[in-house]
């Protein structure tokens, strides 16, 4: 951690702004859509998050790295993240449970990062500018400004993108229940995180994780008490083929819980449109209230898009499958936060109530989820 | 859930005198809840027996009681409120710290609350009981499934071998129900249990101790929660100590938020702290819970929980700007989190967890120096006096500006010279012992070569930490070893923290004597263009735009880096540098009168802008001013600032001269760099400061000194004081609170002074002065507008002349002086203002002898007891000084009502109320590292860390209230023990007999005894300490004394006779009073509670009453 070994690099954004810092992780340069995450924990939880597929992340916690690499942490397989930006790394982790560090896993997995960014002045400048493409270029691959900007400017704007494909699991893979299996769900994986199918393992619930792809008569084949529509990248426009599959389960009545991405589709196979924020919420501090019990939850949030909900969140609408009405809103924006089906076993939320990185406070939704299936048991 | 209708008219307890572990914190919490409540329109009645607190400023309440904060007095003012047709609705006391929160639980015992029909707001008895009895508390943690240290609570010292028979040593020992972790600490061997056990047990009020496993050398966390009626709770802000377990967390640097935990780790600890805030029940705002991490394993305990707002809580709000005090009053009266705006970024709401994109550091500030003898090794009992917060955006950044915002020798590493014979096992076993700089000697083990392991095996202290510290030295290598220091170099320096003079030193190390100065290096680094930028604390990490300008500076190495100063052109700035972290002789008085004179000038239309580093203080309060910065008032961050601050706009000029002598060092420092000045000018400063020079201002005055002399020798200073005469006040010139000063009665003690004091140099020359032995003290305290003179406060000490002014009682308006006295004390002190060209505050302490008025010494700045005249005369002296330094004079002020309009001070009619203010002293947190006690017996060297005030209408009961205000009540039966010195009994017969005649028991040593009979007062005679069993000593621990009058005998020496029997009051809280003068005081302070006992007015009634008696001398005065 010597100047004398800091190789210099470069985080050039699509409107032509240039922040320079010192490359680490591994060298090359990295293209994606440039978002801020301001968590103070969990950088490895965001970095392994299939939702950041194809975004070029900026910590605005200004030490990063510093409990090292934790094998059990992972949200998924891999680093999804397309770079990471930060101001200081940690050069020695500390943590009883490391077992690597974070430049060390950047390297082997081909991830790049610039370090010794004003990350603050760039979250400013992203809040007010909006989400853009960024480039990070590293080493030899800096060069002149204008060529840079010119290759940002060639990649693929992240609206419009369908990502779900790309990260979702090809192969069906089962968790088990932790005990004895209560009930099964179907897990829709449109980027979902380990922490998902662990949170229903401990409330012993079997579950199945189906690849993005998967239709109304694969699911028809399985024992299933419910349906889960996972988290995931890239714009939920795009998302037809979960959607179409969405109103049959729907139409078939049977329970339903969507999270963030799995919130954006319920809305769309409600009928509801969705949009691109400007920013996104990115954090692990995002405040909503639970609009049934008045509770104000701390949530952790990802997202860059949100659901368009056609009135006043206080309103309920009807839609061909009854009536729904807005279930979560942020308290910070009053974006939808959450859709309830007050006619059908059905309900999202647009944050992460298996957290990972960020606060379990909504963790009980799970809970309300499993209480679904179980009156539909009863019932039938 | 909106506020609730049924609440009219709240009473808020403050704490009281500022002590270890209970400091400004709470003045800075109070008055943010007073500020809320009223705004609110609930009619607001406090009570708080601390002057210098800005909550006590009459117009933050509709009723403002400095009264001593018991239950007692508790009932007199709800009484009083009623009898004026204001019934208090509900008391708020989760602000007020521990003080606050045992009056409540003494208020509920004695049945008042159910008397009065008073709601506890913030929390109730049982949750606050749950909180605090750490059995309960324990049984809660585990109930919901949380860790705990194995442990027992103990009533004796039997039960506390038995549980140590089963746990093994070491062991923690913690009573229950004291706050700031008094008379805890860690027992090693069964002679440390022993005496700790016995200490804790007194120390508990209920008798009690928790003996614990030990958890020293784990990681140890703090979360500072909110809930509100809703059962909404938030975590604000989590803290990570550097040092670990076994240090108080007082005690401890500390660092937010927590740096080496996974989410995992940080979310299990979140859940849990939530789950034990809820199953306490804390009903509404904020609570502190305290954990402990097994670096090995990771197990995690909880140790304690405060349900209330703390220090800790003061340090989260200020470093996180999410305002815990102000939001805990919100919520008591009904609101939920989600209806409060968060002041910051004004769109969101207050329900969320604040996310920082810096990193705070704060370190403690100790006062070893001033109680010899003490154990300065660092336990579970918190010692510090107060402390500094710095802000970066890294680690080693924050660090940095810490550690010279402790003004101590040591500012920052390598600043002094290393002591020779150092070596790696030797500093690291010093090491390994916790004591205040313990870091230095890690700092050093590391440099000579230890590595981060053995440092950390050593500590205890994180490696991660410990890394950055070796960092930090790495880029300390490279600034010494580079051949010349280029931009690149000189901002990554910048960047890990190191302050010019860091770079300097390191620099004269590599041989660069052209860099080797501080000046030096500050001028290359402004010809080069590094400066830092200043950033926002925004409780969001940029994630919203924050509309409150509370700025840190930080250097960035990117070029797109940006610094958000927004631009001010409307109105000139005024620049208020502020006192730092608190120690003695330097406290909440200073920072009083810098947030008076933002407050005043403010309503004068200036903007204001505040730089100081305390997090304790109102000051801090991005509230306070109209731009905070939070920053080390060194000459470096402070120029940065101004610098800043003069391209935003125009700067009108910076005030030195009400933050103590912190920012007065400054003052030829930012003068010589072209920064215009308000008040007092430097050379006006030095002037006073100079002993020579302000000699030749008296000489050319005709005013009496006592005679002096300078001295670098012992041969300089024995002629000194063969001239002058003994006995002899010697001291160090420029100091405050009387460092090192003694007083000293013969040549050998001469001798035995000035070897002791190592650092005389002829630019620090000894001062020793003649010493008016038995000579009434006067202080005073004037404003000076260049032309008018307007005395602000003239009061009579009420010990002699040689106990230091900080911890002398007096009273104002002087009791024994003469109308021709005060007088003469107005032309001295106008000579003295207007021939040392003094525009603003000026402190001048005189000393009466046989008619003859000395002055002793002048200080052209706001003195420590700017609050108390203030409140005693009901008039702003900081405010209109402030304004004096702007530019108004003395009779435009009088003119507007900021100063009375005819007279001041010095002709307070009869009828005026009379203000006694008494010094609080910590000697009960200190022990030798035997265990005993220090001694506590008063000297020239300021040993007080805070202050009361008792008001009333006249001097007995005023008295009484200041005694029971700090000490607790003067006794009004019973039995007194009299020992005094050959010189004092003469004095003395009288006031003893008086006692007699009140219903006393007199008992007395031998000597004095005699003396006593011969003059008709029965006497009962009682051994002295080494005279053998059943003797004074083991009377006064055996609760059969109630007074002790014990003035010390001989004149030079450790004088340790009354030692034994000073440690035993202090240990058993009984009042123990050394001078006669003393002794006169508190007799009249009986006798008024046996009379008429004493009752309460707010400071509101005693100020019309005052401002009547004016009107009707005035008038009286034109019809004559």
């Amino acid at each position: 951690m010597t100047s004398a070994v800091d190789t210099p690099a470069a985080l050039v954004l699509e409107d032509g702004r240039i922040y320079t810092g010192t490359s680490f992780g591994a060298a090359g340069t990295t293209f994606g859509e440039a978002v801020f995450a301001t968590g103070m924990t969990g950088y490895q939880e965001t970095l392994t998050d299939p939702s950041y597929r194809r975004q070029v992340v900026v910590a605005t916690a200004p030490q990063i790295g510093n409990t090292g690499w934790v094998e059990q942490d992972s949200e998924s397989a891999a680093i999804q993240v397309a770079g990471l930006v930060i101001r200081d790394l940690s050069p020695a982790p500390s943590s009883w449970r490391a077992t690597g560090t974070l430049p060390d896993q950047m390297i082997a997995e081909g991830i790049v990062g610039i370090s010794g960014v004003d990350t603050r002045a760039l979250t400013r400048h992203l809040r007010t500018a909006g989400a853009m493409r960024c480039g990070i270029f590293a080493g030899a691959a800096v060069s002149a400004a204008a060529d840079m900007v010119q290759a940002v400017r060639q990649t693929p704007m992240m609206a419009g993108a369908n990502l779900a494909g790309e990260v979702s699991t090809t192969e069906p893979y089962t968790v088990p229940a932790e005990g004895p299996s209560r009930f099964t769900v179907a897990a829709i994986d449109l980027g979902i995180k380990a922490n998902t199918p662990r949170s229903f393992a401990r409330r012993g619930i079997t579950t199945i994780v189906l690849p993005s792809t998967t239709t109304m008569s694969d699911i028809e084949k399985l024992d299933l008490d419910g349906v889960f529509l996972s988290n995931g990248p890239g714009d939920p426009a795009t998302a037809d083929t979960a959607v179409a599959l969405t109103r049959q389960i729907l139409t078939h009545r049977i329970p339903l819980f969507g999270i963030c991405f799995g919130n954006q589709i319920l809305g769309r196979a409600l009928g509801f449109g969705t949009y691109k924020l400007k920013f996104g919420h990115r954090g692990i501090n995002q405040p909503v209230v639970d609009r049934a019990t008045g509770a104000i939850l701390i949530t952790s949030q990802n997202h860059g898009f949100a659901v368009d909900f056609p009135a006043t969140a206080s309103a309920v609408v009807d839609t061909e499958f009854g009536r729904v009405r807005v279930g979560f809103s942020s308290l910070n924006d009053g974006v939808v936060e959450g859709l309830t089906c007050l006619d059908a076993p059905a309900f999202s939320v647009q944050f992460h109530p298996e957290a990972s990185g960020g606060p379990h406070d909504a963790a009980y939704l799970f809970d309300r989820f499993i209480a679904l299936m179980q009156t539909k048991a009863e019932n039938s | 859930m909106p506020r609730r209708t049924d609440l009219a008219h709240i009473l808020v307890i403050g704490s009281g005198p500022i002590v270890i572990g209970q400091a400004c914190e709470f003045d800075y919490s109070g008055t943010q809840a007073c500020r809320v409540l009223r705004a609110e329109g609930l009619r607001v009645s406090l009570i708080n027996s601390n002057p210098a607190t800005i909550m006590t400023d009459p117009e933050f309440a509709d009723a403002t009681y400095i009264e001593p904060i018991t239950a007692e007095f508790v009932e007199k003012v709800i009484i009083d409120q009623a009898r004026l047709g204001f019934p208090v609705d509900a008391i708020l006391a989760t602000l007020g710290g521990q003080t606050a929160l045992n009056t409540a639980i003494a208020l509920d015992k004695a049945g008042v609350l159910v008397r009065h029909n008073v709601e506890l707001i913030g929390a109730d008895i049982p949750a606050i009981q749950r909180g605090e009895d750490r059995q309960i508390f324990k049984d809660i943690v585990r109930e919901i499934g949380g860790d705990v240290p194995d442990s027992a609570v103990c009533h004796s010292m039997a039960e506390v071998r038995a549980t140590v028979d089963r746990l093994g040593l070491p062991v923690v020992i913690r009573p229950s129900f004291t706050m700031g972790g008094l008379g805890s600490g860690m027992a090693y061997t069964s002679e440390d249990l022993e005496r700790l056990g016995s200490v804790g047990l007194a120390a508990s009020p209920v008798h009690e101790v928790l003996i614990e496993e030990s958890v020293l050398g784990w990681k140890e966390y703090e979360l500072e929660l909110m809930r509100d009626s809703a059962d909404n709770a938030v975590v604000v802000c989590s803290i990570e100590n550097i040092d670990p377990m076994g240090v108080h967390t007082g005690d401890s640097m500390t660092v937010a938020p927590a740096l080496t935990l996974t989410d995992r780790e940080y979310q299990d600890m979140r859940d849990l702290g939530l789950k034990v805030l809820r199953a306490v029940g804390v009903a509404t705002g904020g609570c502190n819970i305290q954990f402990a991490v097994n670096p090995v394993d990771g197990r995690m305990i909880v140790i304690e929980m405060n349900p209330r707002v703390s220090r800790s809580s003061a340090l989260a709000s200020k470093a996180t700007g999410f305002p815990i005090a102000k939001i805990a009053a919100k919520l008591a009266i009904g609101y939920t989190l989600d209806e409060i705006p968060n002041d910051i970024t004004r769109a969101t709401p207050a329900a969320f967890e604040p996310t920082l994109d810096y990193v705070v550091v704060k370190v403690p500030r100790f006062a070893f120096e001033k109680f010899p003898g003490a154990d300065t090794t660092l336990t579970t009992t918190m010692k510090s006096v107060g402390e500094a917060m710095s802000i970066g955006r890294s680690f080693a950044e924050a660090f940095g500006k810490a550690l010279r915002s402790m003004e101590t020798k040591n500012l920052g590493f390598w600043t002094t010279e290393d002591p020779a014979g150092d070596t790696v096992d030797g500093l690291l076993a010093a090491a390994a012992i916790p004591t205040d700089g313990r870091i230095f000697l890690v700092e050093r083990a590391l440099r000579m070569g230890a590595t981060v392991a053995q440092a950390h095996e050593a500590t205890g202290i994180d490696p991660w930490f410990l890394d950055q510290i070796v960092l930090i030295q790495s880029v300390g290598d490279d600034v010494q070893q580079s051949p010349e220091l280029d931009a690149t170099q000189l901002r990554r320096a910048k960047r890990f923290g190191l302050s010019d003079l860091q770079i300097a030193r390191r620099r004269e190390l590599g041989g660069d004597t052209a860099l080797a100065t501080e000046e030096a290096v500050r001028e290359l680094r402004h010809r080069l263009g590094v400066r830092p930028v200043f950033k926002t604390v925004d409780t969001c990490a940029a994630e919203f735009e924050a509309t409150t300008p509370y700025h840190y500076s930080a250097y960035e190495t990117d070029a797109a880096a940006e610094s958000e100063v927004s631009p001010q052109t409307e109105r000139p700035k005024v620049i208020i540098l502020g006192s730092g972290p608190n120690r003695i002789g330097q406290g909440i008085e200073f920072d009083y009168s810098c947030v008076h004179a933002a407050m005043a000038l403010r309503d004068a239309g200036f903007e204001t802008v505040m730089i100081n580093c305390n997090p304790e203080t109102v000051s801090t309060d991005y509230d306070t001013s109209d731009r905070l910065y939070f920053e080390p008032l060194t000459a470096e961050d402070v120029l940065e600032v101004i610098a800043a601050e003069q391209i935003s706009g125009t700067v009108a000029g910076v005030i030195v001269t009400l933050g103590g002598q912190t920012p007065l060092k400054l003052a030829g420092i930012l003068e010589d760099a072209g920064v215009p000045m308000l008040g007092t000018s430097p050379d006006a400063i030095d002037l006073a400061e100079d002993r020579g020079r302000f000699g030749e201002l008296l000489t050319s005055a005709r005013l009496p000194a006592p005679a002096f002399g300078t001295a670098v020798s012992f041969a300089e200073a024995r002629a000194v004081a063969a001239d002058i005469g003994y006995p002899v006040l010697v001291r160090p010139s420029y100091v405050l609170g009387g460092r090192g000063m003694e007083i000293v009665y013969d040549e050998v003690s001469l001798a035995d002074y000035i070897s002791r004091a190592t650092e005389i140099t002829p630019d620090h020359p000894v001062l020793v002065d003649r010493f008016l032995d038995d000579a009434i003290e006067i202080d005073v305290d004037a404003l000076c507008d260049g032309s008018e003179v307007y005395l602000g406060g003239v009061m009579e000490h009420i010990e002699e002349a040689g106990i230091h002014s900080g911890d002398s009682a007096c009273v104002l308006p002087p009791i024994t002086l003469s109308r021709n006295d005060i007088e003469k004390v107005r032309e001295y002190t106008e000579s003295i203002a207007l021939g040392g060209k003094v525009v603003g505050l000026l402190n001048v302490q005189y000393a009466m002898k046989d008619e003859t008025l000395y002055v002793l010494e002048a200080n052209p700045r706001a003195s420590r007891t700017v609050p108390f005249s203030s409140k005693a005369t009901g008039v702003q002296l900081a405010k209109a000084a402030a304004r004096i330094m702007t530019g108004s004079s003395i009779a435009e002020l009088r003119a507007e009502g900021m100063l009375t309009a005819v007279g001041d001070a010095g002709t307070l009619p009869i009828g005026a109320p009379v203000a006694v203010k008494e010094a609080v002293l910590p000697f009960h947190r200190f022990r030798r590292a035997d265990g005993t006690g220090v001694d506590t017996l008063l000297g020239p060297e300021m040993r007080s860390t805070g202050e009361v005030m008792g008001i009333d209408a006249a001097f007995g009961p005023a008295f009484a209230k200041s005694q029971a205000g700090s000490y607790g009540s003067l006794p009004t039966s019973g039995t007194v023990f009299v020992s005094v010195a050959n010189k004092d009994k003469r004095t003395m017969v009288f006031p003893i007999k008086r006692l007699a005649d009140l219903g006393f028991t007199v008992v007395a040593t031998t000597g004095t005894a005699e003396m006593l009979r011969r003059n008709g007062i029965e006497v009962r005679v009682m051994r002295k300490h080494f005279e053998g069993p059943n003797n004074i000593v083991d009377a006064i621990r055996a609760g059969e004394i109630d007074l002790i009058i014990n003035t010390p005998y001989g004149q030079s020496g450790p004088r340790v006779d009354g030692y034994e029997i000073r440690t035993a009051a202090v240990a058993t809280d009984i009042p123990c009073i050394t001078t006669v003068a003393g002794a006169n005081a508190a007799i009249q302070g009986i006798e008024a509670l046996i009379r008429h006992g004493v009752g309460v007015a707010s400071l509101q009634s005693h100020q019309a009453r005052l401002h009547e008696a004016i009107t009707a001398t005035t008038a009286a005065a034109s019809d004559g």
